[in-house]
C-alpha cells in the first residue's frame, strides 16, 4: 500500500530525513520509534502533505501512484488520515460542525450522498461511545479547551469516524494516563483490518502493549536504522535509543 | 472663528433657511434655538477633514461634493413584501421610509403597559413639556451631529418604564429608497430603572443608488437597566452612512452595543459611552467586512466618569478587495474613576494584500487603582488551521470560508435576540466567499 524509497526531506534548508525506506502493505500495523528530532513527525507531515517540507530526492508511493503529485486534501480524499501529535485548536467552529463537514468532503470524493444532521448525529452518537467521550465535546469549538486527553480521543473519533485506508498515528499515547491509553488503543484496535494500513509514529513502546505491531522501525538521523518484529520495541524499552554513554545510568536504572 | 464658508456647508445652511419652518418641534422655543445653533457651527466649521485628528483616515470630500436633497421629493411605492424581507419574525417593528415612520408598514405589536414605541416626529409635535436635556444630552461630538440636529425630522422614540421587561426585540428599520437623498433620522430611546430591552436599529436600501445617511442616536440607560442595542448597517454600496452614538449610564446599568457593518461605500459609526454614575457595565462589540473599495470606520469613546465601572470591547474586521477600515477605541478614566476596569480588543483578518487597517487604542488614564488593557491584532488566517481541515479532506477553499465564518461568528454569538443571529448568519453567508 505504501512505498517509500530512499526519501530525502529537509525543512527550512535543513535536512531531516536523509534516504528514508519504508515498505507497508495492507492490514499491516506498523510502529516507528524513535528518540526526539529523529524525523518521525516530519515522516508523518510528509505523508500528509503539509507545505513547507521539500522533497528533495525520493519518492511515496501509495497504493502503486505517486503521492507527492497530491496536495494534503486529495491524499485524505484517497484516504490517508493523521491523527495529529498536537489537534489544532479551531475557535468559532463546532467540532460537530467539523466532523460532518469532513465526512461529507470524504463521502462527496466518493460518490455517496451527504449525510444531513440527524442522520450524522445518530451516527457519531455511536462513535463517541465507542471512544468513551461526553457528547457536550461535540458542542464545543474544534479542540478548544479539550483536556490533553480528550484531544487525542478526538483524533481516533475521527479515524473511527473517516475510516481511512492507510491511518498515520503521531504520538497518539502521549500525555495520555491508562485509562485514556485503554480507550485510544481499543479504538486504534478497531480499525485493523485487511483492507487497512497503519502507522503508528512513537516514542514509548507503551502503546504497542496494548496495540500489538506486525512491524517495529527505529527511526534515526533520518533513516530507518533497524527493523524488526515487536521484540523489538521490548528490547528498544530496555536498551534506549542511544548508546549508553548518551542515557547514562539509564540501562541500570531499568530492571 | 473661521471665515471661510465652505460652499456645501452653506448649501446647506441655505436649505436650512428655506425648510426650518417645517421642521418638527419648531414651537419648542430650546429646540428651534438648538437647532439655529447647530446650523451656525456647521456653516462655519463644515465638513470635517483629514486635518481633523478624529477624522484623520477618513475623508468625506465626496460626501461634502455630494449635494444631497433634504427633503424627500415624492412619496414612494414600497411593498410590505419588501419589508418582510428584513422584518424579523418576533420583532415589534417600526419602519422608517426616506426617514419618515410609515405606519402602514409598522408593527409594534403589543408592548408593556407604559412602554412608548413611536415617532420623534410626532412626539415632538403631541409633546408640550418635552425635557430638554433628554434630546440634547451631549455636546455634538462632530459637524455630522450638528447637521442632523438642524435637520432631523423624524426618527424613533422608545420609552420603557421601569421595571418593563420586553421578551422580543424591538426593531427599528431605516429603509432608503430616494436616491440624492440626505436622511438625517434621530433616534432617542429610553430605558426607565430597570427595565430591560434589545433594540435592533437596521439601515437598508432599496435598489443601489447612492445617498446619505446621516444619523444620531441618544441612548440614557436608567439604573440598573439591561439594554442591547444592536445596529445592522446595510446601506446600499453606493452610499454614505455616518452614524453617532451616544450613550448615557446610571448607576449599576448594563449596556451592550454591537455594531455590524456590512454595506455601504464609506461608513463611519461613532459611539460614545458615559458612564455617569457608580459600577455600571457596557459591552461594545462589533464586526466589519469590507470589500471592493469600501470603507469602514469605528471611533469607540468609554468615558469612565465614576468608580468601578467595567467595559469590555471586541471588534473584529474582515478585510477583502481594496477596502480600507480604522478602529480607533478610545478609552478615558477620570481622576475619580477608582476601581474602574476597561479591555479592549480589535483583531484583523486580512484576505487581501490591497486591503488596509488603521487601529489605534487610545487610553486616557488619570485614576491609579484601574485595570486597563487593550490588543490589536492584524493578520491572516491560522495555517495551522487551514492545514488541519484540509487534512480532513476538506478543500482548501472550504476551509477558508469555514474559519473565517468562525472568526466573524464569535461576534455574532454575542448578539442576544436569536431571531437576529440567525439573520446575521445568513447575510455573513452571502457576503463571504462562497464554499
Amino acid at each position: 500500500m505504501l512505498d517509500i524509497r530512499n526519501l530525502h526531506v529537509s525543512v527550512d534548508g535543513k535536512p531531516i530525513l536523509k534516504g528514508l525506506d519504508l515498505s507497508v502493505k495492507a492490514g499491516e500495523v506498523h510502529a516507528i520509534m524513535g528518540p526526539n528530532g529523529s524525523g518521525k513527525s516530519t515522516l508523518a507531515h510528509v505523508l500528509a502533505g503539509r507545505e513547507g517540507y521539500v522533497v528533495s530526492s525520493g519518492e511515496i508511493l501509495y497504493q502503486g501512484s505517486n503521492l507527492l503529485e497530491l496536495n494534503v486534501e486529495e491524499r485524505a480524499q484517497q484516504g490517508i488520515l493523521l491523527a495529529f501529535q498536537y489537534p489544532v485548536e479551531i475557535p468559532g467552529v463546532a467540532n460537530v460542525y467539523f466532523l460532518k463537514a469532513a465526512l461529507n468532503a470524504l463521502r462527496r470524493h466518493r460518490g455517496l450522498p451527504e449525510l444531513d444532521a440527524i442522520d450524522f448525529l445518530a451516527l457519531i452518537r455511536n462513535k463517541l461511545k465507542q471512544m468513551e467521550m461526553d457528547e457536550s465535546l461535540l458542542y464545543r469549538p474544534v479542540n478548544q479547551g479539550f483536556s490533553g486527553g480528550e484531544k487525542k480521543r478526538n483524533e481516533i473519533l475521527q479515524m473511527v469516524l473517516l475510516e481511512p485506508t492507510l491511518a498515520l498515528l503521531d504520538e497518539s499515547d502521549s500525555g495520555l494516563d491508562i485509562d485514556a491509553l485503554k480507550v485510544v488503543a481499543a479504538g486504534i484496535n478497531g480499525l485493523r483490518s485487511p483492507q487497512r494500513a497503519i502507522v503508528l509514529v512513537t516514542h514509548y513502546q507503551r502503546l504497542l502493549d496494548y496495540v500489538v505491531p506486525d512491524k517495529v522501525h527505529v527511526l534515526a538521523d533520518g533513516r530507518i536504522a533497524r527493523s524488526g518484529g515487536r521484540e523489538l520495541a521490548i528490547e528498544l524499552e530496555r536498551t534506549g535509543y542511544g548508546t549508553p554513554a548518551d542515557h547514562p545510568g539509564r540501562q541500570a536504572a531499568t530492571p | 472663528m473661521n471665515a471661510r464658508v465652505p460652499g456645501s456647508a452653506a448649501d446647506y445652511l441655505g436649505a436650512f433657511r428655506r425648510i426650518s419652518g417645517i421642521l418638527p418641534g419648531q414651537h419648542l422655543d430650546w429646540l428651534r434655538q438648538a437647532r439655529a445653533e447647530a446650523i451656525g457651527r456647521f456653516s462655519q466649521q463644515g465638513f470635517p477633514t483629514l486635518h481633523d485628528e478624529d477624522w484623520k483616515y477618513t475623508s468625506v470630500a465626496s460626501i461634502e461634493k455630494g449635494r444631497f436633497n433634504i427633503l424627500p421629493t415624492a412619496s414612494d411605492n414600497l411593498l410590505a413584501p419588501q419589508v418582510a424581507l428584513h422584518a424579523l419574525p418576533d420583532s415589534h417593528l417600526l419602519v422608517f421610509v426616506n426617514g419618515r415612520l410609515d405606519p402602514g408598514l409598522s408593527r409594534p405589536g403589543r408592548l408593556p403597559p407604559g412602554t412608548v414605541l413611536s415617532s420623534l416626529a410626532y412626539q415632538l409635535e403631541q409633546d408640550q413639556d418635552w425635557p430638554e436635556d433628554t434630546l440634547v444630552t451631549y455636546p455634538p461630538a462632530s459637524p455630522f451631529a450638528d447637521l442632523n440636529l438642524a435637520f432631523m425630522a423624524d426618527g424613533a422614540y422608545v420609552r420603557l418604564p421601569p421595571e418593563a421587561a420586553l421578551a422580543a426585540p424591538i426593531q427599528l428599520l431605516f429603509i432608503t429608497s430616494e436616491a440624492n437623498l440626505a436622511v438625517q433620522p434621530r433616534n432617542l430611546l429610553v430605558a426607565g430603572a430597570g427595565s430591560s430591552a434589545s433594540i435592533v436599529e437596521q439601515h437598508v436600501a432599496l435598489g443601489e443608488s447612492s445617498y446619505f445617511t446621516n444619523t444620531v442616536t441618544d441612548i440614557l440607560v436608567g439604573s440598573g437597566a439591561t439594554l442591547e442595542h444592536h445596529k445592522v448597517q446595510q446601506e446600499s454600496p453606493a452610499a454614505f452612512h455616518i452614524a453617532t452614538v451616544n450613550v448615557s449610564q446610571a448607576a449599576k446599568s448594563r449596556f451592550t452595543s454591537t455594531s455590524f457593518a456590512l454595506g455601504a461605500r464609506l461608513a463611519r459609526t461613532g459611539i460614545a459611552v458615559k458612564f455617569q454614575a457608580e459600577d455600571a457595565h457596557c459591552t461594545l462589540d462589533g464586526l466589519y467586512l469590507s470589500d471592493g473599495r469600501q470603507h469602514v470606520d469605528h471611533h469607540t469613546w468609554i468615558d469612565h466618569q465614576k468608580p468601578r465601572c467595567t467595559s469590555r470591547e471586541l471588534y473584529k474586521g474582515i478585510l477583502n478587495g481594496a477596502s480600507r477600515a480604522v478602529f480607533n477605541g478610545r478609552v478615558v478614566v477620570h481622576p475619580d474613576a477608582q476601581g474602574s476596569d476597561a479591555q479592549q480588543t480589535n483583531h484583523n483578518l486580512l484576505l487581501s494584500e490591497n486591503a488596509e487597517i488603521d487601529t489605534k487604542p487610545q487610553l486616557e488614564i488619570w485614576a491609579d487603582d484601574v485595570k486597563c488593557s487593550h490588543g490589536a491584532t492584524v493578520g491572516q488566517l491560522d495555517e495551522d488551521q487551514v492545514y488541519y481541515l484540509r487534512a480532513r479532506g476538506i478543500g482548501e477553499a472550504s476551509a477558508r470560508v469555514i474559519l473565517t465564518r468562525a472568526f466573524a461568528k464569535e461576534i455574532i454569538d454575542r448578539v442576544g435576540p436569536l431571531s437576529l443571529q440567525e439573520r446575521l448568519d445568513q447575510l455573513l453567508q452571502h457576503k463571504l466567499p462562497r464554499q
